[in-house]
């Protein structure tokens, strides 16, 4: 077989991503995206997509080349990244061309004017060789980017993801840090714009992180050595000092970061606790709950039901209270799931299990039922948790008066969600260890080896249904109280959907995994509120990308990493 | 006196007749092979043994006490562990993992740690690979650990489902003396297979099985010189 030209394959590379930009166009991100700064005055969000995509088109072609010729030719794989950026820069600039002509917003609401304006820069479409001519630069660089050596390779790509973060949550950087006094508010104001980061900041955060990853990989290993030579105290101390910090941290963040990143972080927390218990289910004994968010609706309703002064309120137990009741109704709950489906394998479980959490969701918000659960309209009033006790029970319309400390804010529900968290953390990782891990974890290889081997099938997976169920429920408990209210059309079928994504996004059966998932594609989303949008296009593409790329998670367990033969690769770069 | 009493029994799977009145005996301290072609039943013995499936018809007895009436995982407790076919080891758990898993029935720690060492010794191997995952090991390997799992639960019967299948003629003479080895230290031994030569050569005695029917049993000796066996099972004219 002949090999492919590889100026030829360029220029396909380049043609391809174009398209796939004029896609990103289309669906209106770059416009969106246009109105938040990387660099403050020198850079857009949506140009970066853009430049990004040309980028990517010089260095998806410059590696194609290397593969092509076999080796690394520094000046073919130069021309082939420019190339690429230049045709696809070409596609962008006949988006323009043929957009100035025909009206295309007929067809595609987003192809505005505004949207030629961010594409031509302001300059109007008799500038549009601009376009192409950008693309050749970017297309070149990210060429360039596969012939740098490792060592200044991974420093420079380091800098650049961190600075982007940055740009990325510059906002709330920048109000947090204004929040504690005046030196820090000027630091802020001269790191952070109004929108983006300042040009200072930006040189700042990308050269500092250059320095410290160059010190680390010179010195790194020293550091590590340093550290293993420690005699036991001496580690046991120093590790006692990290957790000291990260709880210092995680105690003080509320108060400086305001409420906006405080009910963000319980969200996650939320989701964490969810993860965990599917991890349960899903992860460790293999039996796949698509109807998962019905634990969570389970848990909050049951808070609701037991503290709300509203209409459908039964009582007024305090908060505390209600909880371990809302897990242990979340728990029977699970066995009720469990028993009917435990013969049931494979794609039937799957089904079976969406059957019973729409089944929930549809009972919850029905007319038949809302003399109970209050239909449509929910259930409101929700008490908040209240530090010392309440008033007498008097009227059950009336709110009891809470005598001491009122957890009202989600500043203040922030400390119940990650405590709760934490603990549920630890829970599943005793869990794991224990003997019903093991069988669990047998169960999900193989059943019928498990059963000959002495485990009850049937107790073991209904434990499995059972405990994940009231993790479930702790994070609807405290949702219901977070809220104030709920209503069945928050329990919907893609609040199941994330909760297996971000497992497999985390790495399945991994409970690191599942906080590192659970900040990827819950906290991100709602930290970026221009990418809230799209979240859906974005988590598609992350998925695919991730069964593509890292099939394992971003943070597997020790089990799948063995399996891959990753074991001392990672090690080295965790520690 | 018979340790292990199999009687009449009668499996189906669905309409399905696979076993059709099969009866078994083996003494303590006995390898018996049983040996079959591709379909005759073989594995569905071992199952119906371990309780795994229930008979329509028969009995199954380990010591005199009823085993029919315990369910599958209660087998093991009595005594009874299997080496399945396809040796079913736990794909992504390690070494470590998978022998623990094996003394899952047992729950004495220290009962758990000799029994580590003794499969240890049996198969030093698997001593060197004790953190790999399982799934990564080659053919012959994960025949072993198998075997050393079954073994992890202390059992006075071993059964073990096609134990040479695809695996290389050294692998097969090593797993063999394993087995007889195992069979010295006091295992009862219920070996299936189809390579009956090698079944043969190691076995006290032997059933033939066809088409969920046993059809001859004899001592190994005289099984070797059977005419029909010959024919059938050995390859010879
Ligand atoms: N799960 C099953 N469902 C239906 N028939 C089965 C099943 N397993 C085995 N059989 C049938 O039972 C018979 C005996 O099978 P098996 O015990 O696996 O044979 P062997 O182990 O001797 O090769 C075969 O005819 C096979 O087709
Ligand atoms: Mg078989």
């Amino acid at each position: 077989m002949k090999k492919e030209n590889f100026l030829w394959s360029a220029v396909k590379t380049g043609l391809i991503v174009g398209v796939v930009a004029i896609f990103i166009c289309f669906v209106g991100m770059v416009e969106v995206f246009s109105k938040r700064d990387v660099i403050e005055k020198l850079i857009t969000l949506g140009q970066f997509v853009l430049l990004a995509a040309m980028f990517s088109a010089g260095f998806i072609a410059s590696r194609h080349t290397s593969s092509l010729l076999e080796k690394n030719k520094p000046v073919s794989n130069l021309v082939a990244g420019l190339v690429a950026g230049l045709f696809t820069g070409l596609v962008l600039a006949l988006l323009v061309v043929v957009g100035a002509e025909v009206n295309l917003r007929a067809v595609f609401l987003n192809a505005t004017t505004t949207l030629y304006d961010v594409l031509t820069l302001d300059k109007g479409v008799g500038n549009v060789w601009i376009l192409p001519l950008i693309g050749a630069v970017a297309g070149l660089l990210g060429a360039a980017s596969l012939l740098l050596p490792q060592i200044l390779r991974r420093p420079i790509t380091q800098a650049l993801v961190f600075v982007i973060f940055m740009a990325f949550f510059s906002g709330l950087f920048r109000v947090v840090m204004i929040n504690q006094g005046s030196d820090m508010s000027k630091a802020a104001k001269y790191l952070f714009g109004q929108t983006g980061l300042t040009l200072e900041g930006t040189l700042i955060f990308f050269l500092g992180v250059i320095a410290v990853s160059m010190l680390w990989s010179y010195k790194g290993k020293d550091i590590q050595a340093g550290v293993t030579r420690l005699p036991k105290a001496g580690r046991l101390s120093l590790r006692v000092i990290v957790y000291a910090l990260i709880a210092y941290v995680a105690l003080g963040l509320p108060q400086v970061s305001g409420p906006f990143i405080a009910q963000v972080i319980v969200t996650v927390a939320l989701f964490v606790l969810m993860g965990l218990g599917l991890n349960i289910t899903l992860g460790f004994a293999g039996l796949l709950d698509l109807g998962f968010v019905a634990f969570y609706a389970i848990g909050a309703y049951t808070v609701g039901l037991l503290t709300s002064y509203g209409a459908f309120g039964l009582q007024h137990i305090p908060f505390w209270v209600a909880v371990p009741i809302a897990v242990l109704v979340a728990m029977a709950s699970g066995a009720m799931l469990g028993l009917p489906v435990l013969g049931i394998r494979g794609d039937y479980l799957a089904i079976a299990t969406l059957g019973f959490g729409e089944i929930v969701r549809l009972l919850a918000g029905s007319d038949f039922l809302a003399p109970f659960f209050g239909g449509p309209q929910g259930i409101i009033g929700i008490q908040k948790p209240c530090l010392g006790t309440l008033g007498p029970f008097i009227r059950v319309d009336v709110p009891r008066v809470c005598n001491g400390l009122e957890l009202g804010k989600p500043q203040d529900i922030y400390y119940i969600a990650v405590v709760s968290a934490v603990i549920i953390a630890f829970v599943a990782w005793r869990l794991r260890e224990s003997r019903l891990g093991r069988a669990w974890m047998a169960i999900r290889e193989d059943e019928d080896v498990a059963e000959a081997l002495g485990v009850n099938l049937i107790q073991t997976k209904l434990l499995a249904y059972m405990l994940g169920a009231a993790f479930a429920g702790l994070g609807g408990a405290i949702f219901a109280t977070l809220i104030g209210s709920i209503f069945a059309t928050s329990m919907q079928l893609i609040v199941s959907i994330n909760v297996v994504s971000l497992i497999i996004v985390g790495g399945m059966g991994s409970i690191p995994g599942v906080i590192v998932g659970a900040i990827a594609l819950i906290g991100l989303p709602e930290l970026l509120r221009e990418v809230s949008e799209f979240r859906f296009l974005l988590y598609g593409a992350t998925l695919i990308i991730m069964m593509l790329a890292k099939p394992e998670g971003l943070w597997p367990s020790q089990a799948t990493r063995r399996e891959l033969h990753h074991t001392e690769v990672e090690a080295g770069v965790k520690a | 006196m018979s340790i292990l009493n199999v009687e009449n029994v009668h499996t189906y799977y669905g309409n399905i007749h696979a076993l059709k009145g099969i009866s078994i005996k083996i003494d303590k301290g006995e390898i018996v092979t049983l040996i079959g072609g591709n379909g005759a039943g073989k594995t569905t013995t071992l199952r119906t043994i371990s309780g795994l499936l229930k008979p329509r018809e028969g009995s199954v007895s380990l010591d005199g006490q009823d085993l029919l009436k315990f369910k599958a995982h209660e087998i093991v407790y009595k005594g009874i562990s299997m080496v399945p076919e396809g040796r079913g080891i736990f794909a992504r758990l390690s070494v470590t993992e998978n022998l623990e898993m094996g003394a899952y029935s047992r729950t004495s720690k220290q009962e758990l740690q000799q029994n580590m060492e003794r499969v240890f010794t049996l198969f030093p191997r698997l001593k060197e690979r004790r953190t790999q995952v399982a799934g990564t090991l080659s053919g012959g390997e994960q025949q072993m650990l198998a075997t050393g799992r079954a073994l992890m639960a202390n059992p006075t019967i071993l059964l073990m489902d096609e134990p040479s299948m695809g695996l290389a003629p050294v692998l097969v003479e090593l797993i063999f003396d394993t087995i007889q080895q195992i069979n010295k230290t006091g295992t009862t031994i219920l070996l299936v297979e189809q390579n009956a030569l090698m079944a043969l050569s190691i076995a006290h005695r032997g059933y033939v099985l066809q088409t969920g029917e046993i059809v001859i049993s004899d001592t190994a000796e005289n099984l070797k010189n059977n005419p029909t066996v010959q024919k059938a099972y050995l390859g010879m004219e």
